[in-house]
């Protein structure tokens, strides 16, 4: 995909999560949308994957370790073809196959569970891990949330996957600067200092990247994707809430509820947007 | 199941380290997913001939329980099968999280070793003394909990744990234990052995305390009471008929374990009596203490785990038993 259909593919990402959440008392809003760019830039370009053969022995990996933000995932699996569309409409209901958190039990084209917070982080180095075993070139994408590296299993995970050399493992933080509490990058919970830096220092290629510029992310993966010996960090600006005025860049959009009136502004918002770009 | 005792005489012992590691060494040769992994106590497990032998297979994480634990689990889900090893109170209470999302609810395939248990951790004392570990095992759904008495049990169940498609936690005492089992018994997860047949009362013991309760069988014996002894090495899923029907045979249980009695052995034989067949019932294990450093020889005593206290706790139960009946 180029720029523009990238811009596009995000677009309907985020018009779906308004969808799944509405209906819902709350939902993990913020996160969804400000990771929902480099989604749309994995599954419409950088991925290997088959969705019509979801455990395909060749395809990429992702692992979603900030687990709450299943739901831009789920758009972007729905979209990209993993399952019908109509199932996103069934988001945390009874039975679901769309839990809040991501179950690989549960849904097609989610390759781990997740949702305890720093957990993903060693599942996906573990996958990368048995690759190298086999000697097999899949590479792994793994995700995480900017609060989420307060977590020490994710520097236990940097460390291994130094020492092991796990090139094939790609690490994306969603740089947002927000956690539930407060920003990440201040003293108002646990500050982050310079995350590039810190990956560095614990033996990672480490660059930064403009995380809502699709050109900027795929130039970034391009770049991790060449260099060998060492696994890599992406650490991606973006913005909590993108898009969405009443919570963007605030404390307090980490999860909240999506009135009518919301749903119908963001949808008509994005559907113009959608369709100024298709003109262009 | 067939059961051979070997002579027990409380000093024939065997290194169970050398025992799990050659037994590791042969699955590994046989199948080339199995994998070993250690978070830095490799040397404390003698695990370093597999090290040797399969270089390519073993990941030593370093002292990080949580991620050795989350990075088996990445493996497994990718076709592997880790056999994960640390001291039990860092396999268990340390990474708890771990095993109950990446392992449990993941459903995942790692094999957690967690060696010096209960009082056999001795001189590392009260923090290294893990009386909660199967506890905190078995209140993870899914979980297979597995604790061997000695070389022929965990040879035998070894091959067993790695077709076993799931999590497994066992418990693995690293030094010498008194030899329970004659070659060729044979062992089935989630079946208990009896290992003798009584009529008077039964006792369900597992791990250290096997041997303990087949001495204390041999005390009452000469005192002409006679008990069935069960080694319950699989604490789930429990084996709930030999259960019911020793229940029924004997009319009163003792559970021996090393282990604190809350959420142990004795909690898992209870929840099936009082379902099902309710009987009298004494607990050997820990009283709901932490540890404390000292030989063995002194913990068991201290701890109340010996093979006199098993047998007093018989004589209790079999005194309930008749005011039960009266």
């Amino acid at each position: 995909m180029n720029s523009k259909e990238l811009q596009i593919f995000s677009k309907k990402i985020q018009m779906e999560v308004y969808k799944m959440i509405h209906p819902l008392p709350a939902g993990h809003v913020g996160g969804s949308l400000s990771v929902a760019d480099l989604l749309a830039v994995l599954y419409g370009n950088q991925l290997k994957y088959d969705a019509k053969n979801p455990n395909w022995e060749e395809r990429d990996w992702v692992v979603m370790s900030k687990g709450h933000c299943g739901p831009s995932l789920y758009a972007a699996l729905a979209l990209s073809g993993f399952f019908p569309m109509e199932q996103l409409a069934t988001l945390n209901a009874p039975k679901t196959n769309l839990p809040s958190h991501c179950d690989r039990n549960k849904t097609v084209g989610i390759d781990m569970c997740t949702g305890s917070l720093g957990q993903g982080a060693s599942t996906a180095a573990g996958v990368a891990m048995g690759f190298k075993m086999d000697g097999k070139d899949n590479l792994v994408h793994l995700i995480l949330g900017d609060g989420e590296i307060n977590e020490g299993q994710v520097w236990e995970m940097a460390l291994f996957a130094s020492t092991r050399k796990l090139d094939n493992l790609i690490v994306y933080i969603d740089y947002n600067k927000f956690q539930l509490d407060g920003r990440t990058d201040s003293d108002e919970v646990c500050n982050l200092g310079d995350i590039r830096e810190k990956f560095e220092a614990f033996g990672f290629y480490a660059i930064q990247a403009d995380g809502h510029d699709m050109d900027a992310m795929n130039k970034a993966i391009d770049d991790a994707k060449s260099q060998k010996g060492k696994p890599k960090a992406i650490i991606l600006d973006t913005i909590k809430g993108k898009g969405f005025d009443k919570v963007e860049n605030k404390v307090g959009s980490h999860s909240c509820g999506i009135s009518k009136e919301d749903l119908d502004t963001m949808l008509a918002k994005l559907q113009a947007e959608i369709d100024q770009l298709e003109v262009q | 199941m067939r059961v051979i005792l070997s002579n027990h005489n409380g000093t024939d012992v065997c290194d169970m380290r050398d025992a799990f590691c050659d037994s590791l060494i042969k699955l590994a040769e046989k199948n080339k997913d199995i994998i070993l992994m250690d978070a830095d106590l490799m040397a404390a497990m003698g695990t370093k001939p597999f090290l040797q032998k399969f270089p390519e297979r073993t990941i030593n994480c370093g002292i990080q329980e949580a991620n050795m634990i989350g990075v088996a689990c990445g493996l497994s889900v990718q076709g592997k099968i880790p056999f994960a090893h640390t001291f039990a109170p860092f396999a268990t209470r340390r990474a708890c999280d771990q095993i109950f999302i990446s392992g449990a609810y993941n459903n995942a395939n790692v094999k957690i070793i967690g060696s010096d248990p209960g009082i056999t951790a001795s001189y590392n004392g009260g923090t290294h003394m893990p009386f909660e570990d199967m506890g905190i095992m078995r209140i993870i759904p899914t979980m297979t909990v597995i604790e061997p008495c000695d070389i022929i049990s965990l040879t035998t169940l070894l091959p067993k744990i790695a077709a076993h498609k799931g999590m497994v936690y066992m418990r693995l005492v690293r030094k010498d234990v008194n030899r329970v089992y004659g070659r060729r018994s044979e062992f089935e997860i989630g079946k208990g052995n009896k290992l003798k047949s009584g009529t008077d009362a039964t006792i369900i013991a597992s791990g250290y305390c096997v041997a303990e309760a087949i001495n204390a069988s041999k005390i009452l014996e000469a005192e002409g009471i006679k008990v069935s002894v069960i080694d319950m090495f699989t604490w789930k899923p429990i084996d709930a008929e030999l259960i019911i029907e020793e229940a029924t045979k004997t009319g009163a249980i003792v559970t021996a374990e090393n282990h604190n009695v809350v959420n142990g052995l004795g909690s898992a034989v209870a929840e099936v009596l009082v379902k099902n067949k309710p009987v009298p019932m004494e607990m050997i294990g820990v009283q709901d203490e932490f540890g404390e450093v000292g030989p063995v020889s002194y913990l068991r005593e201290r701890f109340e785990m010996r093979d006199v206290d098993i047998a007093e706790a018989v004589r209790r139960v079999i005194k309930r038993k008749s005011e039960v009946t009266q």
